[in-house]
C-alpha cells in the first residue's frame, strides 16, 4: 500500500488509444458509434461529435480486439491479454458477460456462419512467440462469469497481427498470412497453401490481408508496397494473382467496403488510397492525413471509413473521401526533445507533438488544444529521411513570446539550426512568427531561457550552445518600415569552455551560465561578469535559482553526485550534499525545488527548500526509468493542506516524463490511477486500488515492448 | 486534412546595399531622356549664364539645348569635318570650337556663321577655351602645340611647343588670365603661364591624359587618363595627392558637383562614379548602356548629361520635391475599399441558402511540381537564385536531390553548372550549393570529357574554387594579424568579442567557407 497518505502518481495523457488494435477491430455501429480498444478499456466515440460517450472498463490488461456480435449488432465482444472475452452492451455501457479463456488473447474473429463460436489467436502453450488460431465454443449459460472449455485448434503458426487474418465470403474460409506464406482454410474441405516466392530478392513479405465479402478474392499487402489480388485459389496450384502498386513502402492496412466495390489501403505515406474493384486503374486519394496510417475500418453500411494513425489519432472519413471528424489524443511524437513547459496564458502543457509542431495540451480539460506549426514545411512521409525537429522551446513570463529552436542533422558537419521567435497575437489567439534567425549558433543549442523579470521593458532571450558561446537576443524596437524584431545583443564566452545550461534569477537581474565545472554569474544590464563559482570535480548538469524568499540562492548539480547551494550575497557555498541528481527544477509559485535522483533503474523524488538541506518530502521509486523532463504546473484552485509533506503541492502540480510516459504527481483523495504511454504503445486508463498493480503493469508493458 | 505547405524562401540580408545620404541624393533623378545624335558625343558644356543652355559637340555639329528642351534650340553646322570641344565664354555670348580640319571657329550664339576663323594649327584641334579676361582663346592640337589667340584681331599671340604627343585636353584658369593647363598623350600635364614663354609646372600622369579639371579654388587639379584619376596639388608645385583606380577602362571625362563636394568621373566601362572629395571614396555609381565619352552637370546638379560612343545623349533631370513625394505617395495608394468589399457586403436574405466558395490556394510553379513529386521539373522551374537555392534545400530535405540532378542532357547540365558557378562563392548560398556541386561531380563523373561545354564549365569551376581558396587564405592571414593586434592591445577581459564587430563576422564567414571549399576542391581534383 502507499505510505504517503494522499500523494499519488497519476499517469495520464488524455485519450490513450491502443492504436494497434483500434481500427482493425474498431467498429462502426449504425454509423453513429466508433468503438476502439484503448489501453485497459474500450472507448465508445460518437462519429459526429467526436466525443467519448462511454469507457467500457472491466479488463485487467490490454484490450487487444473489439468486435461486433454478428447476431446482435447492439452488442460487442472485446478481448484482452488478461485471458478473457467480454460481451458489452455498448450503447448503455453495460458489461453483459465475461468468458474466461485462460490464455492471453491477441486478436478475435467471428463470422455469421459460425454462431456460438469465437476464433481467437493465443500463444501456443510452450513458446510465447508462436501463435495459433483457436476456435472457442461459447457455453450457453445465464451466468455473468463463464469459463469456456471447448477449444479446437484451426491453424497453427499464425501471425499475432490482427490484420493478417480474415474471414472470406461470409465465413466459408479463413485466410491467414505470415512471413512469405498465405494459408487458406476451407471449413468444408481442408486447408490449402499459397506460397509466395521470394523472387529477385524483393521484399514481398505479407503485411496484411483482406478478403472480398462477395467474391473469392483475397487482397494482400506487402512489405514493398505492392497489393496482390489472389483468385482461383480453391484448386490446387492454379491460383492467379494481379499486382497493384502505388505505395512506396509497406502497406499497413487493407479493407474492402461492405459491398466489395472498393478496396482501401494505407501505409506510412499517410495517404488513403481507394481502388475500384475490377477497375484498379481508377484510384482516389486522400493525401496528407498527418501521420502514418496503421489501420483502416469501414462502417457496416459503407458510409464512413475510419483510419487510425501512428500519432494517437483517428480520422473519420466520409465515403466521398472527405474528412468529417478527427479524434486526437496527446500527440505521440517520436520523442520529447523540448522541455515540458506550461504556457503562461492558457496554462496548457506544451511539448513536441506532430513532427515539426508543438502541441498545446490542456491539463485541466485533458484535451489537445492545438498544434502550432513551427517548421512550416511539407512533411514527407518516408522512412529514413532527416526532418527538421523542434528541439528547444521557451516562453517568456507573460506568454507574449515563444522562442523555438529547430534542427536538422544530416551529417555531423551539416547541422541546420533555426531560432524562431513567435509573438502572441491577441486577435487570432495564437502565436505568429516574428523573427527567424538561421544559424544562430555554430553548434547545437543546449539551453535557452527568457529573462523572467516582471518590471523590465525589454525582453531578453539567452541561448547557450556547444560552440562555446552564449548569446543574448533582444527585441529591437519597431522601425517605420517593419515591426519589432529580434537581434543579437551580446555574445559571451568564458575561457573557451563549453557552456551547458543557463538560468535567470527570479527578478531578472542575474544570469547564471555554467561552463563545465564553473558557474559564471553575469549582469544582464551591462553584460559584465560578476563572479564565478565552482565546486570541482564534475561538470554542472543543472542550474536553478531559488524563488521568492530564497532568491539569493543558486543551486547546481554536478555529474559527480553533488548538489550544491551557493549563497549569492556572500558568493560562497551554503551547503552541499552528495546526490546523483538527474533533474533539478524549481517551482515558480513557491520556494520549493524538486530533485529527481536516478538509482538502480528507479527514480526517487526529493522536494526541499534551498534554505536548508533537509527534504520536505521524499518518495522512493516514483517511477521506473530515468525522468527526462519535468515541470511544475499551477493549480486552478489552491489547496489548503497543512500537512508538511503535502504542503508543497498546494500551489502547483508536478508533471514529469520518463523515458516511457507522462506522469503527474499530485494529491487526490480518490484512488484513481490513469496511465498513458507516450513513447511506444498507447497504455490504458484504469482504476486501481494498489500501487503495486501499477508497477506490475509497467513491467508487463516493458516486456511487451522489448 | 492539411493543405500542401509551400516551400519557404528565406529572406537573406542584402549585402552592400546601404542607404546613405549620397545614394538618396544621386538616385533622386527621373528616368533619363535619350536623344540620338549623329555621332559620338565628345563634349558637353553648360552656358555659365541663365537659362544655362548647353552645347553638345557630336560629329560635325554643335547643338545647343535648352534646360528642358528635347530638340536643339540652335545648331552650328558649318564644320567641314568633325567638330571638337564647343565651349561657351563666361558671359555666354560666344562659343569656340575646334575642328578636324585644324581651323578654330568662333561663333556668336545668336548667329550662324563663324565670326572668326583662327588658322595656324596644322592638325586637328581637340582643345579650345576662353581665358578668364575673355578676349583670348587658348587651343591645343594634334600637332603637339598649344596656342593663344587674340579675338578682336584674330591673330596668334603665342605658341608653346613643349608636348611630345597629341594634346587632347586642357582648361584655363577662371581666376588668373594668364594660366592654363594642358594634358597630352605624352602622359604629362603642363601648367603654362602666358607671361613667360614656357610651362611652369609639369606633372607626370603615367598614362595618356584624357581629361583635366581645375578645382574652383584652383589649388588642386584633377587629371584622368588610362584607368586612373589623379589629383595634384598646384600650390605644392604639382605634387600628386591621390591616385584613384575605380574604373576598369579608360576614364574619359571629369566633372565636379555644384558645391564642389563630389567629383564625378565617366569611363569607357559605361559607369559614372561619384567620389567624396574629402576621402576620395566612391559614394555612388551610375550605369549607362554604352561607353561614356563626355559628362556634364547642370548648375545646382539639376541634371546630369552624359554623351556616349553610340551617339546617344542621356539627360537625367532631378525630381522636383513634389514629384519625389508623389511617387512614394502613389506607391502607398491602394485600391479603394469598394474594390475589396465588392460583392462581399451582400446581406443574405432570410431564405437564401449560403454556398461558401472554397478558397483556392495558389502555388508557384515549383511548388506545383514538388507537390506532384516532379523533382527535376521543380528544380528547373525555379528562377531566382534565392528560390533555386530554397528548392535545392527542399529537395535535399526530401532526400531526392540526387535524382533531381541526375539524368540531364548537355544543355540542362550546363545551365545547372552555370548557376552553381555563378552563385557558389556567395556565402549565403554556399552551404547548400557545395553539396549539390559535389553530387553533380559524383553523378557525371563517368561522362566527363564527352562534352566540351561541360568540361569548360568544370574547369572554370575549379579555377573559381582555387581563387576562392587563395582569397580566404589571405583573409585568414589578415585575421590572424588582427587577432595578435587585439590580443596585445586589449587588456585581458572575459568578454571575447562583440556581436557585431567586423572581425567576428569575418571570422564566422570564413570559418565555414574555408571548410566547404576545401572539401569540394579535393573532390574536384579527383574527378577532373
Amino acid at each position: 500500500m502507499v505510505e504517503h497518505g494522499d500523494i499519488r502518481v497519476v499517469h495520464r495523457g488524455g485519450i490513450a488509444r491502443y492504436c494497434r488494435f483500434l481500427c482493425e477491430r474498431g467498429i462502426f455501429c449504425c454509423c453513429r458509434f466508433l468503438l476502439c480498444g484503448s489501453g485497459y478499456e474500450v472507448k465508445v466515440f460518437s462519429t459526429s461529435t467526436e466525443e467519448c460517450i462511454h469507457d467500457l472498463r472491466a479488463h485487467t490488461d490490454l484490450v487487444t480486439g473489439v468486435l461486433l456480435r454478428p447476431s446482435n449488432h447492439l452488442q460487442a465482444y472485446s478481448c484482452s491479454t488478461d485471458g478473457t472475452v467480454r460481451l458489452w452492451d455498448y450503447t448503455d455501457g453495460i458489461l453483459i458477460k465475461t468468458y474466461v479463456i485462460g490464455y492471453p488473447i491477441y486478436s478475435i474473429y467471428t463470422s455469421a456462419n459460425h454462431s456460438g463460436v469465437l476464433f481467437v489467436v493465443t500463444p501456443t502453450s510452450d513458446k510465447r512467440s508462436e501463435f495459433q488460431l483457436v476456435a472457442v465454443h461459447l457455453p450457453q449459460s445465464g451466468d455473468q462469469l463463464v469459463e469456456a472449455r471447448e477449444f479446437s485448434a484451426v491453424l497453427s503458426d499464425v501471425s499475432s497481427n490482427p490484420a493478417a487474418t480474415s474471414f472470406g465470403r461470409g465465413g466459408e474460409y479463413i485466410a491467414s498470412a505470415k512471413g512469405l506464406q498465405l494459408e487458406v482454410y476451407f471449413f468444408k474441405k481442408q486447408k490449402f497453401f499459397l506460397k509466395e516466392d521470394n523472387k529477385k530478392g524483393g521484399k514481398n513479405t505479407f503485411t496484411c490481408l483482406a478478403c472480398h465479402p462477395k467474391d473469392d478474392c483475397i487482397a494482400t499487402g506487402h512489405e514493398d508496397g505492392k497489393i496482390r489480388l489472389w483468385r482461383n485459389f480453391n484448386h490446387k496450384k492454379e491460383y492467379t494473382y494481379t499486382t497493384l502498386h502505388w505505395h512506396h513502402s509497406a502497406v499497413s492496412s487493407l479493407c474492402f467496403t461492405p459491398e466489395g466495390t472498393n478496396l482501401l489501403s494505407g501505409g506510412i505515406e499517410s495517404v488513403l488510397v481507394q481502388w475500384r474493384y475490377n477497375q484498379e486503374s481508377q484510384r482516389d486519394f486522400l493525401p496528407r492525413l498527418g501521420a502514418a496510417i496503421t489501420h483502416i475500418a469501414v462502417s457496416p453500411d459503407g458510409a464512413l471509413f475510419c483510419t487510425s494513425h501512428s500519432d494517437n489519432k483517428i480520422t473519420i472519413i466520409r465515403s466521398s473521401i472527405q474528412v468529417s471528424a478527427v479524434i486526437q489524443g496527446l500527440v505521440k511524437g517520436d520523442s520529447v526533445r523540448t522541455d515540458l513547459m506550461v504556457d503562461p496564458r492558457s496554462k496548457a502543457l506544451v511539448l513536441n507533438g506532430k513532427p515539426g509542431h508543438l502541441q498545446f495540451y490542456s491539463l485541466q480539460r485533458d484535451k489537445l488544444l492545438y498544434n502550432l506549426d513551427i517548421v512550416q514545411q511539407e512533411y514527407i512521409h518516408q522512412s529514413g529521411l532527416e526532418q527538421f525537429e523542434v528541439v528547444k522551446a521557451a516562453f517568456d513570463a507573460y506568454g507574449n513570446w515563444l522562442a523555438t529552436v529547430e534542427e536538422r542533422k544530416q551529417k555531423p558537419t551539416e547541422l541546420e539550426l533555426n531560432l524562431k521567435l513567435w509573438a502572441f497575437d491577441e486577435q487570432t489567439q495564437s502565436f505568429m512568427l516574428n523573427t527567424t534567425i538561421s544559424a544562430p549558433h555554430e553548434a547545437r543549442i543546449t539551453a535557452m531561457c527568457f529573462c523572467h523579470s516582471t518590471d523590465s521593458q525589454t525582453t531578453v532571450l539567452v541561448s547557450v550552445s556547444k560552440d562555446g558561446h552564449f548569446k543574448a537576443w533582444q527585441l529591437a524596437p519597431a522601425t517605420h518600415t517593419e515591426g519589432p524584431s529580434w537581434s543579437c545583443d551580446f555574445v559571451g564566452a568564458y575561457h573557451s569552455l563549453v557552456p551547458e545550461c543557463c538560468c535567470f534569477s527570479a527578478d531578472g537581474s542575474l544570469l547564471a551560465v555554467s561552463f563545465q565545472e564553473v558557474v559564471t554569474v553575469w549582469s544582464p544590464a551591462s553584460w559584465e561578469l560578476l563572479t564565478t563559482l565552482s565546486q570541482p570535480p564534475g561538470a554542472i548538469r543543472n542550474l536553478c535559482f531559488g524563488q521568492l524568499t530564497c532568491s539569493k540562492y543558486l543551486l547546481g548539480t554536478t555529474d559527480k553526485n553533488l548538489l550544491c547551494c551557493w549563497n549569492l550575497l556572500t558568493c560562497s557555498l551554503e551547503w552541499s550534499t552528495s546526490m546523483d541528481v538527474s533533474l533539478l527544477l524549481s517551482d515558480p509559485f513557491s520556494e520549493n525545488m524538486a530533485a529527481f535522483c536516478c538509482q538502480a533503474g528507479c527514480t526517487d523524488l526529493f522536494v526541499f527548500k534551498p534554505s536548508e538541506p533537509r527534504p520536505l518530502f521524499s518518495h522512493k521509486a516514483v517511477c521506473l526509468g530515468k525522468v527526462t523532463r519535468a515541470v511544475f504546473a499551477p493549480r486552478e484552485k489552491m489547496l489548503e493542506s497543512c500537512e508538511e509533506t503535502s504542503q508543497w503541492l498546494n500551489h502547483s502540480q508536478l508533471y514529469f516524463v520518463t523515458q516511457y510516459m507522462v506522469n503527474t504527481q499530485h494529491n487526490e483523495a480518490t484512488w484513481h490511477y490513469s496511465r498513458e504511454a507516450l513513447k511506444n504503445m498507447g497504455l490504458c486508463i484504469r482504476i486501481f486500488t494498489d500501487t503495486f498493480l501499477v508497477y506490475k503493469s509497467v513491467y508487463r508493458l516493458r516486456w511487451l515492448m522489448s | 486534412m492539411a493543405s500542401f505547405k509551400p516551400t519557404k524562401i528565406p529572406i537573406y540580408p542584402k549585402l552592400g546595399e546601404k542607404v546613405t545620404q549620397d545614394t538618396v541624393y544621386w538616385k533622386n533623378y527621373k528616368a533619363p531622356v535619350q536623344i540620338k545624335e549623329f555621332g559620338a558625343v565628345t563634349n558637353i558644356h553648360f552656358s555659365p549664364v541663365a537659362p544655362h543652355n548647353y552645347a553638345v559637340t557630336a560629329f560635325t555639329r554643335i547643338h545647343i539645348y535648352g534646360p528642358f528642351s528635347q530638340e536643339p534650340v540652335k545648331s552650328f553646322t558649318r564644320f567641314k569635318d568633325t567638330a571638337y570641344c564647343g565651349r561657351y565664354r563666361s558671359d555666354g555670348q560666344l562659343l569656340v570650337a575646334g575642328c578636324e580640319d585644324s581651323v578654330v571657329r568662333l561663333f556668336d550664339v545668336s548667329g550662324k556663321v563663324a565670326l572668326r576663323m583662327f588658322k595656324g594649327h596644322t592638325k586637328a584641334v581637340h582643345v579650345t577655351d576662353f581665358t578668364s579676361e575673355r578676349y583670348h582663346i587658348f587651343t591645343g592640337s594634334d600637332d603637339y602645340t598649344c596656342r593663344l589667340w587674340d579675338i578682336p584681331n584674330a591673330t596668334e599671340l603665342n605658341t608653346y611647343q613643349e608636348h611630345t604627343d597629341y594634346i587632347r585636353c586642357g582648361v584655363t584658369s577662371k581666376l588668373n588670365r594668364d594660366l592654363f593647363i594642358t594634358g597630352s598623350y605624352d602622359h604629362t600635364l603642363k601648367l603654362f603661364d602666358a607671361r613667360v614663354d614656357k610651362s611652369v609646372i609639369t606633372m607626370d600622369h603615367g598614362q595618356p591624359v584624357e581629361s583635366v579639371l581645375l578645382y574652383p579654388s584652383e589649388g588642386l587639379v584633377v587629371s584622368a587618363g588610362g584607368r586612373y584619376v589623379k589629383v595634384w596639388d598646384l600650390l605644392k608645385g604639382g605634387q600628386p595627392l591621390v591616385s584613384l583606380k575605380n574604373h576598369h577602362k579608360t576614364v574619359t571625362s571629369l566633372c565636379l558637383s555644384s558645391n564642389g563636394q563630389r567629383l564625378l568621373s565617366a569611363s569607357l566601362d559605361r559607369h559614372v562614379k561619384v567620389y567624396n572629395t574629402t576621402n576620395f571614396r566612391v559614394v555612388h555609381n551610375f550605369d549607362y548602356a554604352a561607353s561614356v565619352l563626355s559628362l556634364a552637370l547642370a548648375p545646382d546638379d539639376e541634371s546630369i548629361i552624359v554623351g556616349m560612343t553610340n551617339g546617344v545623349l542621356s539627360i537625367k533631370h532631378r525630381k522636383s520635391p513634389e514629384e519625389s513625394k508623389e511617387v512614394s505617395h502613389q506607391q502607398r495608394r491602394r485600391p479603394s475599399y469598394r474594390v475589396f468589399v465588392k460583392g462581399k457586403n451582400y446581406m443574405p436574405k432570410q431564405d437564401d441558402y449560403l454556398v461558401s466558395k472554397p478558397v483556392r490556394e495558389y502555388l508557384t510553379k515549383y511548388d506545383k511540381h514538388l507537390k506532384k513529386f516532379n523533382i527535376s521539373k521543380a528544380l528547373d522551374s525555379a528562377l531566382k537564385p534565392e528560390v533555386t537555392v530554397a528548392v535545392i534545400k527542399e529537395l535535399d530535405r526530401r532526400g531526392t536531390l540526387k535524382n533531381a540532378l541526375a539524368g540531364r542532357d548537355e544543355k540542362a547540365l550546363s545551365e545547372l553548372l552555370h548557376f552553381i558557378t555563378k552563385n557558389m562563392v556567395d556565402f549565403r548560398f554556399a552551404p547548400v550549393l557545395v553539396p549539390a556541386a559535389n553530387m553533380i561531380l559524383d553523378i557525371y563523373r563517368s561522362v566527363i570529357g564527352q562534352s566540351p561545354v561541360v568540361d569548360r564549365q568544370l574547369l572554370y569551376l575549379q579555377d573559381l574554387l582555387q581563387k576562392e581558396i587563395n582569397y580566404q587564405q589571405e583573409l585568414l592571414d589578415v585575421l590572424g594579424m588582427l587577432d595578435t593586434l587585439f590580443a596585445s592591445s586589449v587588456p585581458r577581459k572575459e568578454l571575447l568579442s562583440q556581436p557585431h564587430s567586423d572581425s567576428f563576422m569575418l571570422f564566422v564567414y570564413f570559418k565555414f567557407k574555408t571548410k566547404n571549399s576545401k572539401e569540394i576542391k579535393k573532390k574536384g581534383e579527383r574527378n577532373i
